[in-house]
């Protein structure tokens, strides 16, 4: 038996027990939905800044706003999304479906959850407040490169590097939590070779975290004393350099880019065998890929720094580990379509985003691998082809990822099903609003196009004023999803337990809507 | 926040879930009050940002870090009464350690950026600002004077300061450190015979070889500062040696309170042969420190 300690003090009035039921909890399901919304909010925030810079960029020259605001209007956007909007919802989604899958009562550690959780409202706090400071917010790309983040960024640069510290302590908490709720609390029978796929990809994704986020931390710390206290980490005329900058940074930085899509992964292997009604194929291949897509992730930062200037066998090391990173990445995409051939295919809208997630990721894939080869990086370097790249790899990959994770278990978590017209019409207008958006981006980036610039030359115009067309849609597309989220939430036809006809793992032997606590007893596996 | 029903049944529980609880939310309040007042308090201090004058920052900082205190004071006295009472199994424990373990994990990658800055500066960032593989013409033009050594006495900018010589201050600071990784394991057996004594003399002289290290340490500092013109604002060589060793002591002071909360903890009867989870995680604390100074030692000081 699990046993529960309950201390809200009773009688109180019932909306301060709403708040102190929110601000104290330690179930597992309420602090996913905590981060799940949390996530939802910080989504629109980061979409509202893009479709201010796509405003700008509809037509050249500067009609709305000057070329500094564009600046911190492309660095919030990006830092939100990364770190306010994928990756919160990730957490949400684990902490809400890992208990449920390996048939646990809770996360290993309740309390450090809720730790974790509430860390990032202030966090954010300290980094959107920054477009109130004198100076303005931080104007340099979510990549803070040196010296533009240090020598010449503004005031406000401060408040984002502690936030990015709190943020790093709940990424790293969090991720602890994870991985000992997979190592620690299974239930009997469930080995690891058992595990749902989405349960491997976050033990992977936490371990990456784990590994990685303190280094981010390092490297603001560094950005920290080279600002205030005269340290030279990345000034050459004290015997540092901008590249130690980058060096650490993408050392963070690829494994983060992992740390956004592993889970999406996960999703997919489990929503495309469901709607198959077949097995997954290659289950443990599908492990030791993402084991392997993982480990490699550490050894190929440097594809993020070809243009700089590193010594011959460097980029030689970082080009050819980049282009191992499709072997395993090929298993992958192999696999989900193996799953599906010859399977009972049907096209809910779980299944719609999971297929939009694996064709439109593997386009980004592919671009990525354009972009491995050193030759060519230098040509494509610093240009909206790479925009078009990391886009199609986190839209239609990470965030269709989530999208379809949320259609898929939302009639467990609200014992409601969602309406599946408005899922469909959502699904279609996304895929038609992004492929307007990022796909001329490829375009007007081959034709060498910068990024982060807010002006561009005439023969781009036409392009870009497809790009923001989408941009809009997109944004509009995403109103809608909050409206069938809410819609389901507030009623709907009634879920049955299973939900889906072909769903398999041991959320769905749990009643629909979930009861607060689940698995108080552990279930057997066999 | 009293008034604790279990609503399991007799005995102990399979794998204890806390209901809900305030020091979460008291410790990330504190958390923001803390970085927002050390944002203050850095701009106020330095003169990065002209217009950020007064001192409210300082006040605000340290308001935030006794807040955090205080959380971490309440928070594991809370999971220690929890402890008292046997709602701690096995599995639960399990889960402590393996955080543990990740933690120190966590710990290390901190140090490994700055370690990566530190080699990278020494075995590519200097070498080319002197000319190295194919910098010729940049060095000629920039900095046609500068040249490679290491430690970087002199900065391409002009800097000048001296180096901390290694079989000083530093060398008796490994031994103290290495001794004290000795006491602690030499605690831990003890506590694990049930010799109390034993376990609280190992222990005090753990905490107190914890605290001559840091005594030390501030010595260097002032002498680096004074003597050898070795300060954060002496080119590559000095930002590393500060940001290394200065992240290091905090290591240190944090182990060393750690440590003395043991102390603490043994003095009233807590632990027992089978059951001393804080202690242990404290020592595995203790040995991460430890061995981050051997590499400090190596690197920093030594070559
Ligand atoms: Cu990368």
């Amino acid at each position: 038996m699990i046993a529960h300690a309950d201390n809200i003090p009773s009688g109180r009035h019932p909306l301060v027990k709403f708040i102190l039921r929110w601000l104290l909890t330690t179930n597992h399901k309420e602090i996913g939905t905590l981060y799940l919304s949390f996530s939802f909010l910080l989504f629109f925030i980061g979409g509202a800044f893009a479709l201010t810079f796509r405003a700008e960029l509809a037509q050249p020259g500067l009609q709305f706003m000057g070329a500094d605001f564009y600046n911190q209007m492309v660095t919030l956007h990006g830092l939100v999304m990364v770190f306010g909007a994928v990756m919160p919802a990730f957490v949400g989604l684990a902490n809400y479906m890992i208990p449920l899958q390996i048939g646990a009562s809770d996360m290993a550690l309740p309390r450090l959850n809720n730790f974790s959780f509430w860390i990032m409202p202030f966090a954010f706090g300290l980094l959107l407040s920054s477009l109130f400071m004198p100076g303005g917010a931080p104007d340099f790309g979510w990549t803070l490169y040196a010296p533009l983040s240090t020598t010449y960024g503004p005031p406000s640069t401060d408040f984002l590097i502690l936030g990015g510290q709190l943020m790093g302590i709940s990424s790293i908490l969090g991720a602890i939590n994870i991985i000992v709720t997979i190592f620690n609390l299974r239930a009997p029978g469930m080995t690891l070779m058992k595990m749902p796929m989405f349960v491997w990809t976050w033990l992977i994704t936490a371990f990456l975290l784990i590994m990685a986020m303190p280094v981010l931390a390092g490297v603001v710390t560094m950005m920290l004393t080279d600002r205030h206290f005269g340290t030279s980490f990345f000034e050459a005329s004290g015997g540092g350099d901008p590249l130690i900058f980058q060096h650490v940074f993408w050392f963070f930085g690829h494994p983060e880019v992992y740390i956004m899509i592993l889970p999406g992964f996960g999703i997919a292997s489990q929503i495309i065998p469901t709607f198959a009604r077949k097995p997954l194929f290659g289950y443990a291949s599908m492990v030791y890929a993402t084991a392997a897509i993982a480990g490699l992730s550490f050894v190929v930062w440097g594809h993020h720094m070809f243009a700089t200037g590193m010594p011959l066998a460097t980029e030689l090391w970082f080009m050819y580990a980049t282009m191992l990173i499709a072997v395993p990445t090929g298993v992958k995409v192999f696999n989900w379509v193996a799953t599906m051939w010859d399977g009972s295919m049907t096209f809910e809208t779980p299944m719609l985003f999971a297929l939009g997630f694996v064709v439109m990721f593997t386009i980004g894939g592919f671009s990525g691998l354009m972009l491995a080869v050193a030759p060519v990086d230098f040509q494509y370097h610093d240009t909206f082809f790479v925009v078009a790249h990391i886009h199609y790899v986190l839209y239609p990959g990470a965030i269709f990822a989530t999208m379809a994770a949320v259609y898929y278990w939302i009639p467990k978590w609200t014992g409601n099903m969602y309406d599946e017209r408005l899922g469909k019409i959502h699904f279609w207008t996304a895929v038609v609003a992004l492929n307007l958006t990022f796909f001329p981006m490829h375009f007007v980036g081959l034709g060498g196009m910068p990024r982060r610039i807010a002006d561009y030359a005439l023969p781009f115009t036409g392009l870009n004023t497809f790009a923001t067309a989408g941009a809009f849609l997109l944004g509009v597309t995403q109103v809608l999803f909050l409206y069938i989220i809410i819609k389901t939430v507030r009623g709907g036809p009634k879920a049955t337990d299973q939900v889906w006809e072909g769903a398999e793992g041991l959320e769905w032997t749990l009643p629909s809507p979930l009861p607060l606590h689940t698995f108080e007893t552990p279930p057997k596996v066999d | 926040m009293s008034q604790e029903s279990l609503h399991a049944g007799d005995g102990p529980p399979d794998y204890y879930v806390p209901h809900s609880s305030a020091w979460p939310i008291i410790g990330s309040t504190a958390l923001f009050v803390t970085a927002f007042g050390a944002g203050h308090f850095i701009q106020q201090s330095t003169d990065k940002v002209p217009t950020a004058t007064g001192s409210y920052g300082l006040w605000i900082f340290l308001i935030g870090l006794a807040a955090v205190a205080y959380m971490m004071y309440g928070w594991f006295a809370q999971v220690v009464k929890e402890s008292i009472q046997g709602l701690v199994s096995a599995k639960l424990d399990r889960s402590f350690r393996q955080s543990m373990f990740w933690f120190i994990v966590s710990e290390i990658m901190f140090f490994a950026a700055f370690f990566g800055a530190l080699f990278h500066a020494r075995v590519i960032t200097v070498p080319w600002l002197a000319g190295a593989s194919d910098n010729l013409q940049t060095h000629l033009l920039l900095w046609p004077d500068f040249a490679d050594t290491w430690p970087l006495f002199l900065t391409p900018g002009g800097g000048l300061t001296q180096a901390m010589a290694a079989w000083g201050l530093p060398f008796i600071n490994t031994v103290i450190l290495v001794t004290s990784s000795i006491t602690v394991t030499l605690a831990h057996w003890a506590l694990k015979k049930n010799n109390r004594g034993a376990l609280k003399a190992w222990l005090g002289f753990t905490v107190l070889l914890g605290a001559v290290f840091l005594v030390l340490q501030v010595v260097e500092y002032y002498e680096a500062y004074h003597a050898l013109n070795l300060t954060m604002a002496s080119g590559i060589y000095g930002s590393t040696f500060f940001m290394l060793t200065g992240f290091h002591g905090l290591h240190v002071t944090l182990g060393t309170i750690m440590l003395a909360v043991m102390l603490i903890r043994s003095m009233r009867g807590h632990f027992t042969p089978d059951d001393h989870f804080a202690f242990e995680a404290a020592s595995w604390y203790w040995h991460f420190v430890d061995v981050v100074w051997l590499f400090l030692f190596t690197f920093v000081y030594w070559f």
